[in-house]
């Protein structure tokens, strides 16, 4: 607790002076990872579900707001909400189906519907195949605040963020919350006290879709580009990695696991294939040896620093 | 020639038979797979990228070594079945207390690995690998024209899915192997040497995966990409089939590419999502799939 009463303004003071230090595109695209690293962090972290097509919804939702933006003429704000919108409908569906299976199935059922989703979006028209939906125009915000400035875009994009990971802790710290993590615990057990786990199952996936769905519309309107690179696997395994490395389960985890990716595809673009190789090896040392991920083995090492107790048992095990 | 409602029967049975050559590849990525998550409770991600070691194998074999297509039937699998078993060694053998979901972060990121260094090595554009010369040439069936080598493919994969039948369902090894899938450690203490057996069957899961590379080899391109595309139908598959029966799976995977031919032909927009949908509708009448157990 006073960890947090002083971790958080510090947090939000270099928030807020980023942009003046580090290339506000970089943090922005950052930031729009966080989101989704998050939402997708509210399945695996507290429901113990593992949805492998996440990118479904991010993708998805990016092509609806470009298209709100660019075609329709609505404005950043709208576009934002439609995509969002989208975004749950389809989770509310696929998350429908899906939670008729549990661990590993669910796993694949979620990845093949969103390469349903991936071929949808390489056929239909309005998303441009391979170019992609160019040229969206990031608009102004409610029709006063000009985006297509770097700086007042960013701030847009860290309120959206901020915004979207206080539903998240407001959701998990719930009662609503409690229950997601009765059924992480002891699904049956949940059952029998009565509550419709399955009812709840699909309200966190909705949920986590949504904000998916948001983190990907803001991603088109910062890069003005919604293509196919968003709706690909790559990219849900992407999520999953993020997550993992800063923790699952975690508040924080998703966020620094997400920058530290963004990081690494940067400042390796060039090296073409060798980004997918040190993904594919971070996966391999983090389920191998911190399964806890980053923020996870820092709180680990200060409880036990506190508490000086038996360590509590790593996430995974017992099954 | 007749015609069946506006469409050419040479078009109809060409997709068809394209149809059952990827229903063939199907159910023998899904027998590997099911074998696998029998034992090991581990969804091996990694099997399309095996399935893509096994053709550039083959493709290597070929072009540095001089061996030819009969030899890399053979040599292709056992190669990436060794390399296999060295990952179930090293690393897969440490998650099996954890849940089964590391097992499946764990491949994936090994299939990143795999992918990125063939990547690297020969870029995104295809390799061909040419058909063996036996197998050139085709038979006019007055219906349709038939292709030997994807006759042989179509073939051969009936034999290989049928033995891999008769081995589980009829021989004493089969039965040990049936027995540790309901119960290792039972089986253990009769003996047997489970973790062992483990590992072979990883090693022989792997080998089919590459197996059905090599055969692929000569029809599609050999390339970096062509496991991952393949691996997440297959994955749609094994959900439809349930992993339940060896035979469930094969005959899954059959029909399922069947019916991909036959959407080729009469609504070639839904080719690519056919299967998934099949899957949303079978989760909703029968959500184990068609073959498998209750859990």
């Amino acid at each position: 607790m006073r960890l947090q009463k002083i971790g958080i303004p510090i947090l939000l003071a270099l928030a807020l002076a980023a942009p003046f230090v580090v290339y506000p595109v970089f943090l922005m695209k950052a930031l729009c990872f966080a989101l989704f690293a998050c939402a997708f962090n509210l399945l695996l972290g507290y429901v113990g579900l593992l949805s492998f097509g996440h990118a479904a919804y991010f993708g998805f939702a990016a092509y609806i707001s470009a298209h709100a933006a660019k075609v329709w003429g609505l404005g950043p704000e709208l576009a934002l909400v439609l995509g969002t919108l989208t975004a749950m409908g389809l989770g509310l569906v696929f998350g429908w189906l899906a939670i008729r299976r549990s661990g590993i199935y669910f796993a694949m059922i979620t990845l093949a519907l969103s390469q349903m989703v991936f071929f949808f979006c390489v056929q239909a028209p309005f998303t441009h195949g391979e170019d992609g939906i160019q040229a969206v125009p990031r608009g102004r915000l409610l029709g006063l605040i000009d985006l297509t400035d770097n700086l007042s875009m960013y701030y847009f994009v860290l309120v959206v963020f901020i915004l979207g990971l206080l539903i998240i802790r407001r959701a998990v710290g719930s009662p609503f919350g409690q229950v997601l993590k009765a059924i992480r615990e002891n699904e049956p057990r949940a059952t029998s006290l009565g509550y419709k786990t399955d009812r709840y199952k699909l309200m966190a996936f909705t949920l986590s879709a949504a904000l998916a769905g948001t983190a990907g519309a803001m991603k088109a309107l910062v890069f003005q580009l919604a293509s196919l690179t968003d709706v690909h696997w790559h990219a849900s395994g992407e999520v999953v990695l993020m997550t993992l490395l800063g923790g699952v389960g975690t508040v924080f985890g998703p966020v620094v696991g997400a920058f530290l990716v963004v990081a690494i595809q940067n400042y390796l673009a060039q090296m073409g294939a060798w980004v997918t190789i040190i993904q594919g090896a971070i996966f391999v040392v983090c389920v191998l040896t911190f399964r806890r991920g980053m923020v996870g083995e820092v709180l680990e090492f200060w409880r036990r620093r506190n508490a000086a107790g038996p360590p509590a048992p790593p996430p995974g095990g017992g099954h | 020639m007749f015609e069946l409602i506006g469409i050419p029967p040479q078009a109809l049975f060409g997709q068809m038979l394209l149809g059952l050559i990827n229903g063939a590849f199907y159910a023998v990525l899904s027998l590997g797979l099911a074998l696998i998550f029998g034992l090991l409770n581990v969804i091996n991600f990694t099997h399309g990228a095996q399935y893509m070691l096994g053709a550039y194998v083959a493709w290597l074999l070929l072009n540095f070594l001089g061996i030819n297509y009969w030899l890399a039937l053979i040599l292709a699998p056992v190669v990436v079945g060794a390399f296999g078993i060295l990952l179930e060694r090293l690393m897969l053998r440490k998650l099996y207390h954890l849940d089964h979901l590391y097992g499946l972060l764990l491949t994936f990121g090994l299939a990143l690995i795999i992918e990125g260094v063939f990547r690297n090595l020969y870029g995104i554009s295809g390799q061909s690998y040419p058909v063996p010369p036996v197998l050139t040439g085709g038979y006019n069936l007055g219906f349709m024209f038939l292709p030997l080598y994807r006759g042989w493919v179509v073939f051969f994969s009936l034999v290989v899915c049928l033995g891999t039948w008769l081995v589980i369902e009829k021989t004493k090894l089969g039965s040990y192997l049936r027995a540790g899938t309901e119960n290792p450690t039972l089986v253990q203490a009769f003996g047997i040497n489970v973790p062992r057996m483990i590992t072979l069957t990883y090693g022989f899961g792997v080998g089919l995966a590459a197996l059905a590379g090599v055969l692929a080899a000569p029809i599609y391109q050999v390339k970096p990409t062509m496991g991952a595309d393949m691996i997440i139908v297959v994955f749609a598959v094994v959900v439809i089939g349930g992993m339940g029966s060896i035979m469930g799976s094969v005959v899954t995977g059959f029909m399922l590419g069947l019916l991909e031919g036959l959407t080729k032909v009469f609504y070639p927009e839904a080719s690519n999502t056919v299967i998934f949908v099949v899957m949303a509708v079978v989760l909703l009448i029968k959500p184990a799939g068609l073959f498998g157990k209750a859990s």
